[in-house]
């Protein structure tokens, strides 16, 4: 409740610099220009709600009324620490829960991958008036549980193992940034319950082949120490993978394809500068083999000092310069 | 782990190594992901006895061996055999390494790559129709099979008695051809002719007519009547099964010639029986399924409706009427079991809430044992996941081809039988769901679009135990105690009740009795 009248007292501000559609658990995280000083742990929880009515069956956008919507929960703590001003450590860990509102499909719910990324500030340079920087991360995940993978649209996430490189660049003039990223995840081989499955044709083993990922980001708008306002934009693309067939099931080796909008808020209290409130929202433009998902994320986070320099956690996540 | 990091991270040159290795991080992973089937790197077929008998064993519907002429084969020191071998011998002169995988694809035995085959055709078709704007539904027509829906829909029912009609007529197409192997004795190529290689199994089989040939000619013929569509696609495979056992050495071109036209014309039995079935009536019409809803009020029980949205109509609610292979419709009826619960009763109340109490909290080992037996929309069905389980435990037995297909049509007609009383059954009583008497109740797999006494599953399962558990009497209990699993799956997935499922398994190896007793008396055992 706490946190609500927080953000209704703050959102007023923030609207007139981003339209108010939330979106992704992804500010000062593993896809932003942010580094956390040294010895310095943010810690936080994120609570991000998406659905979906329509989605794609290849190319084919159709809705379902044996699901009505198809929505998913899910509560993120997140964790990012300085080991110095050019290295972080980014952790996450969600639980998730899904549901459908028609039909008789059980919903799903538990705790899902832990992802670890390592970001390191390669790189940075002042051009013109501005500040360009470049960013290269290495990040993993790994299932938590042995949630069920072959469970799509319901399941809670796909069971695959990760590893991703990412680079990201960012240039910032006064107030104004813009970052961009790529990054390439390859995803580990998984099991399914079934002994056999059908993508193109029959498979007479348990074992999915999963197709790797690119995923492009990009982000733009207004940064300060205390405010964060970006405007998003995001492009999801399998390499490889299925289309789902008319009126089949889904499956986690699909060709899942998104391009997603959306905007983030961070602010940072005045009079407490080691607490933040972060808030997005985002939707989906165009996607194969997925919902068309719309949904929004508000969390808070902390920073905690461990420098044996500092005798107070005042240090407010901040662009290294 | 952070201060590990953070020491190694500390150290500049380290830094400059970590770059190189986030960079790279996926490529270095980036390892072989490719996966194979289960069967993929079998050695040739090695019969352990070649069934030169089998000639003699009763067939499902050729009325003799000899029904159809197979004309004798010209000598082995004529003209036109030679050329045959001729023909071999320059294949062999040069095998591309595709040539090579494809003889020891097809070596590993032509009964289970059909079956596989079959398997494939059945998941790919799975899938039910996609409704119309107004709601309805269409129906997939044999007669427009490449329009959508592509016809056909192969649910279960449909699938259980394609897997029989393909598995009798290659059946009975192998006792014909096992006739003429012993009546014309003409050996291998390999046997004349020491020079032509033997890339299969080398053996004291007849070659005329090729089995090879045989099973690929029943397969393609019967593929017109079951899934037109595909008529092209098996019709290459029939040429790559044909090349395959010429290039290996174990037929000659006058042997597979023989053999298909063979197939062929056994293959033409079972299509006339398939068309005259009764199986292209079993969609039903709309009053007839109305009828099913008043005959069940009618005896104050709660009807069975469709929980798909749009409404779907009930899923080949005729096919009661469909001609069994082991016995007569009347049997049929003589199997169904006594009435579920009444709808209204406490007994009913118990098994809705035992349901519920089940799905409520389900365990991930419970939903493992729902997601492995749950064969579905876009899988081969129950009936083929027991093609899977027997091919598996066959491939070990070293059968002959002949036998082969003798136990895959045993279990795929009793399939097909199983599903004919187990939809007399479900229409008969036209039971809900769990989940049309209780709403809470959520499944853990998709709801099957027909009423729920007796279990699909359970009867299918039950069926196929009993008969392989007859073939392979060191199996019998663990196929009895899959049967088990497969028929409890539907209870914990929320699918059936209790009763659906133990009933269910009862019927099912009442039908597997019937298998048995023909396996007992058609001569191979």
């Amino acid at each position: 409740m706490f946190l609500l009248k927080l953000l209704k007292r703050i959102l007023p501000a923030v609207l007139l610099l981003i339209l108010l559609n939330p979106g992704g658990l992804k500010a000062q995280t593993d896809e932003d220009a942010i580094m956390m000083t040294k010895n310095n742990l943010c810690l936080g929880g994120v609570y991000s709600y998406s659905s979906w009515t329509n989605y794609w069956e290849g190319k084919f956008k159709r809705n379902n009324a044996n699901l009505g919507t198809v929505s998913t929960k899910m509560f993120g703590l997140m964790g990012t620490y300085g080991i110095n001003k050019k290295w972080n450590v980014v952790i996450n860990a969600p639980y998730v829960e899904t549901n459908a509102s028609q039909g008789v499909l059980h919903g799903q719910k538990g705790i899902q991958d832990l992802s670890l990324w390592l970001k390191w500030l390669a790189w940075e340079k002042q051009l013109g008036s501005g500040n360009l920087s470049l960013y290269v991360l290495g990040g993993a995940s790994i299932p938590l549980t042995n949630y069920i993978a072959d469970y799509l649209p319901l399941s809670i996430g796909l069971q695959s193992k990760t590893l991703s490189g990412r680079l990201i660049a960012d240039y910032q003039l006064g107030n104004f940034f813009a970052t961009g990223s790529g990054t390439y995840t390859w995803r580990s081989n998984i099991n399914v319950d079934e002994p056999s499955y059908y993508t193109t044709e029959l498979h007479n083993t348990n074992q999915v082949q999963m197709p790797d990922l690119w995923y492009f980001n990009f982000r733009t708008g207004y940064r300060s120490d205390r405010l964060i306002a970006e405007v998003t934009a995001s492009d999801m693309i399998t390499i490889g993978g299925f289309d789902i067939r008319k009126n089949a099931m889904p499956f986690p080796s699909n060709t899942m394809n998104s391009v997603m909008i959306g905007a983030d808020f961070k602010y940072t209290f005045k009079a407490a500068p080691g607490l933040s409130l972060v808030g997005g929202g985002m939707t989906t433009v165009k996607g194969r083999n997925v919902g068309q998902s719309t949904g929004f994320d508000a969390g808070v986070f902390y920073v905690l000092d461990f420098s044996h320099k500092t005798k107070h956690p005042n240090s407010t996540p901040q662009k290294t310069k | 782990m952070i201060m590990l990091i953070t020491s190694i991270i500390n150290d500049k040159r380290t830094g400059f190594r970590m770059l190189i290795l986030l960079t790279f991080f996926p490529a270095l992973f980036a390892c072989n992901k490719s996966i194979s089937n289960a069967t993929a790197n079998l050695g040739p077929l090695n019969p352990a006895s070649e069934d030169l008998a089998a000639g003699a064993w009763k067939p499902i519907l050729l009325s003799r061996p000899d029904t159809f002429a197979v004309a004798a084969p010209a000598a082995t020191n004529s003209p036109a055999y030679v050329a045959d071998l001729n023909e071999i011998k320059g294949y062999q002169q040069s095998l591309s390494g595709d040539a090579q995988s494809k003889i020891k694809y097809w070596s590993a035995g032509g009964v289970l790559r059909w079956n596989e085959i079959m398997r494939n055709l059945v998941a790919k078709y799975n899938i039910p129709p996609y409704q119309n704007p107004d709601g309805s539904y269409p129906i997939p027509s044999s007669t427009n099979p490449f329009a959508y829906p592509l016809f056909p829909f192969s649910n279960p029912p449909y699938a259980a008695r394609a897997y029989a009609y393909v598995a009798g007529a290659q059946y009975d197409a192998l006792v014909a051809c096992w006739h003429y192997k012993t009546l014309y004795n003409r050996p291998a190529p390999y046997l004349v002719d020491s020079s032509v290689k033997a890339y299969a199994t080398r053996t004291t089989l007849p070659a005329y007519p090729s089995e090879a040939g045989v099973l690929a000619g029943v397969t393609a013929e019967m593929m017109k009547l079951l899934f037109p569509d595909e008529v092209a696609n098996i019709e290459a495979k029939l040429q790559e099964a044909e090349l395959a056992a010429i290039q290996s050495g174990a037929a000659t071109r006058s042997d597979i010639t023989a053999g298909e036209a063979l197939g062929r014309q056994v293959a033409q039995l079972f299509t006339t029986r398939g068309k005259a079935d009764n199986a292209s009536k079993a969609v039903g019409t709309p009053a007839q399924w109305a009828n099913f809803v008043s005959v069940t009020t009618g005896l104050g029980q709660i009807a069975w409706i469709s929980q798909d949205a749009p409404k779907r109509p009930p899923m080949l609610p005729l096919f009661n009427a469909v001609k069994p292979f082991l016995f007569d419709s009347a049997t049929v009826v003589s199997l169904r079991p006594g009435p579920p619960p009444s709808t209204g009763s406490d007994d009913m109340k118990a098994a809705v809430a035992q349901v519920a109490g089940l799905v409520k909290n389900p365990t991930r080992a419970q939903m493992k044992t729902v997601e492995f037996w749950a064969d579905g929309v876009n899988t081969y069905t129950p009936p083929g996941h027991w093609n899977a389980i027997a091919a598996a435990d066959f491939i070990n037995q070293n059968y002959s081809e002949v036998r082969w297909a003798r136990n895959m049509a045993l279990l795929n007609i009793t399939e097909m039988d199983a599903a004919v009383v187990c939809w007399d059954i479900k229409y008969f009583y036209f039971n809900p769901r769990p989940s049309q008497m209780d709403e809470s109740i959520k499944t853990l797999t998709g709801l099957p679009n027909f009423p729920s006494y007796v279990s699909g599953h359970s009867v299918f399962s039950g069926a196929a135990a009993t008969i392989l558990g007859h073939i392979l009497p060191g199996r019998a209990s663990a196929y009895m105690a899959m049967a088990q699993d497969a028929a409890n799956s539907r209870l914990i997935g929320g699918i059936h009740y209790s009763v659906d499922c133990t009933v269910g398994l009862t019927v099912g190896q009442n039908v597997g009795n019937y298998a048995v007793q023909r396996a007992t008396n058609d001569g191979a055992e």
